[in-house]
């Protein structure tokens, strides 16, 4: 039985987790807001996680009603993600480790999201499309690591959402996304977009530059609402296309979506239709496990701390970028 | 058209299934309608498709690229008839069986297989045609000289046959030909993962075989390569 402790902080949410052997004690977190029209800069990003993450801390550890020496490891987002947030966690998790003289995990941030998405959604081996702000991948398992069969070759999904939110100058509060989504409800033109998918790649640069660029011109003939739900409907057909593909290819009959533009209900229905068409299982999560958190960090290190992966004090360090098929999957034998 | 159709394999998008055309083995592709996207979106893309695809095999034709025959278009079903390789494997699935080592020399079928992949997606590429969707998957081998007892596909003389020209365009950027090199790679690696060396081998082949267009700027290729793998591998990722 393990029992982890994992500290999140790679982009503007901050989260701290306990689990223990699969039961989820504590899941706290704060996000990092900012005024509509704006993202998140690394700066603005870290002094919010430093300003905050000891009364996440305290608050998580309180709500599992553990005490320090229960803890049998501490584990921290070693990346990818931006470097100063990632730092403030890093610091955290060593200071802990040292005060609780517990042992250190460094975790990959995409394997977290995976790895909670089975846990929570009990999907045996399915092709992931992880879907983010940062991160926009087609997943499967092959031999000991999470092999990358399809990825965005420019920006991310969620970065492409985010940034045509700011365009529109919607607020930031809960998340651009998420307001994207609401507006996209009541759309009802749509707009032809381009349309991008090369193999199982996907690149969306394209059709935000596009939008940018004659937003003025579109905004005559097109509400703000059409304009969303035409994104949306154009970016996720692609995602579940390149999915599609990606099942086909592996001969695979589960999908599992991870990642904050998981939670998209409107993506989850059309890779709900896709799946029913082809017979085929879909797994995803809601807003607590789907978006950055502590407890992904905590159960993803859990497994590899049981299955014998230790890391060195002078190892626990961060990284930029950290590929997810870096990782050495020593918690799976199939 | 034809009597009787018997579903043969379904893909990503298409239902693909065999009939006899005009007294042929016929393969009729059909790209049948995608519930989950918006249906203006839909037909768009399929009638893109079809288009591509019809268009690429008579360019592929032209310049000595084997593909199967294109027999007949129908946009209104959403059909395209082409010719059916009765005797063929994927490329996916020979090296599948290599790696199993059911066959004799392994290192010198994969160096042949490579070679020829290589110099077919050169070929392609010489040809501005942007094939869009290359993988393992999208290879298939057929005997020259087709004999119903052929369990080994190592000791004969085989050809390679691209399929599935749905994403393809006519190109002449150097862009494009990087990324479908990059789509290549990356096929390679996630299917094969057993198999570190063939993409290596694939590029060489791609990038040494003495070229027939003089004015084809292998290098500035090449260069495109390796800036969208860059772009690719060392983006950060955040969130």
């Amino acid at each position: 039985m393990v029992v982890a402790i994992g500290f999140e902080g790679s982009a503007n949410k901050l989260g701290v987790g306990i689990i223990r052997d699969g039961e989820i004690l504590a899941n706290c977190r704060r996000t990092f807001i900012t005024p509509p029209g704006e993202g998140f800069l690394p700066r603005e990003t870290a002094e919010h996680h430093r300003q905050n993450i000891h009364e996440v801390l305290k608050e998580a550890l309180d709500q599992s009603g553990l005490k320090p020496e229960e803890l049998d490891v501490v584990c921290y987002t070693k990346g990818p993600g931006m470097g100063a947030p990632l730092s403030v966690c890093a610091i955290v998790a060593r200071t802990c480790a040292l005060l609780w003289n517990k042992p250190i995990l460094g975790v990959n941030h995409c394997i977290g999201h995976i790895e909670m998405g089975r846990l929570i959604t009990k999907a045996n081996n399915p092709t992931v499309l992880y879907v983010s702000g940062g991160n926009t991948q087609i997943i499967a398992y092959s031999r000991r690591r999470y092999r990358i069969f399809g990825e965005t070759i420019d920006i991310a999904v969620g970065n492409c959402l985010d940034r045509f939110a700011r365009v529109l100058k919607l607020s930031n509060a809960p998340s651009p996304g998420y307001n994207i989504e609401q507006m996209a409800k009541s759309g009802k033109k749509y707009l032809h977009l381009p349309y991008c998918v090369k193999g199982m790649d996907v690149s969306f640069s394209g059709i935000l530059s596009y939008m940018e660029d004659k937003i003025d011109d579109l905004l005559k003939d097109y509400t703000p609402e059409d304009l969303c739900y035409s994104l949306q409907e154009t970016v996720f057909a692609m995602l579940v296309e390149i999915t599609e593909r990606a099942m086909a290819h592996c001969a695979s009959d589960e999908v599992l979506i991870v990642g904050g533009v998981g939670c998209n209900e409107r993506l989850q229905e059309m890779m709900g239709v896709m799946c029913e068409e082809r017979g085929a299982k879909i797994f995803a999560t809601d807003e607590r496990f789907c978006i950055d958190n502590g407890v992904m960090i905590a159960y993803a290190g859990a497994l590899a701390y049981a299955s014998g992966t230790r890391m060195e004090f002078e190892d626990a360090t961060i990284t930029q970028r950290y590929r997810t098929d870096d990782v050495l999957v020593t918690w799976r034998n199939d | 058209m034809c009597e009787e159709m018997k579903l043969f394999k379904q893909g990503a998008e298409a239902k693909l299934f065999v009939c006899n055309y005009l007294g042929k083995p016929t393969l009729v592709k059909e790209r049948f309608k995608k519930h989950y996207r918006h249906p203006a979106l839909d037909e768009n893309i399929t009638k893109e498709r079809i288009k591509n695809e019809a268009r690429s095999i008579v360019r592929c034709k032209a310049v000595g690229v084997k593909t199967p025959s294109l027999y007949l278009v129908d946009f209104e079903r959403r059909r395209i008839y082409m010719q059916h390789f009765e005797i063929s494997i994927t490329v996916k699935d020979f090296i599948i069986q290599i790696k199993k080592g059911e066959s004799g020399d392994s290192d010198a079928s994969l160096d042949s297989l490579a070679r020829k992949i290589g110099e077919t997606v050169r070929k392609l590429h010489e040809s501005n045609i942007i094939h869009g969707d290359l993988t393992s998957s999208n290879m298939l081998l057929v005997p020259k000289n087709p004999s119903p007892n052929d369990a080994n596909w190592t000791q004969q003389d085989i050809e390679l046959v691209m399929i599935d020209f749905g994403l393809s365009r006519s190109d002449s950027n150097a862009e494009d030909m990087g990324v479908d090199l990059y789509v290549l790679e990356r096929a390679i690696i996630s299917t094969h993962n057993d198999c570190p060396n063939l993409f290596t081998q694939v590029l060489d082949a791609y990038s040494n075989i003495k070229s027939k267009k003089k004015s084809f700027n292998i290098k500035e290729v090449l260069n495109k390569f390796e800036e969208v793998r860059a772009r690719g591998r060392k983006r950060t990722m955040v969130g």
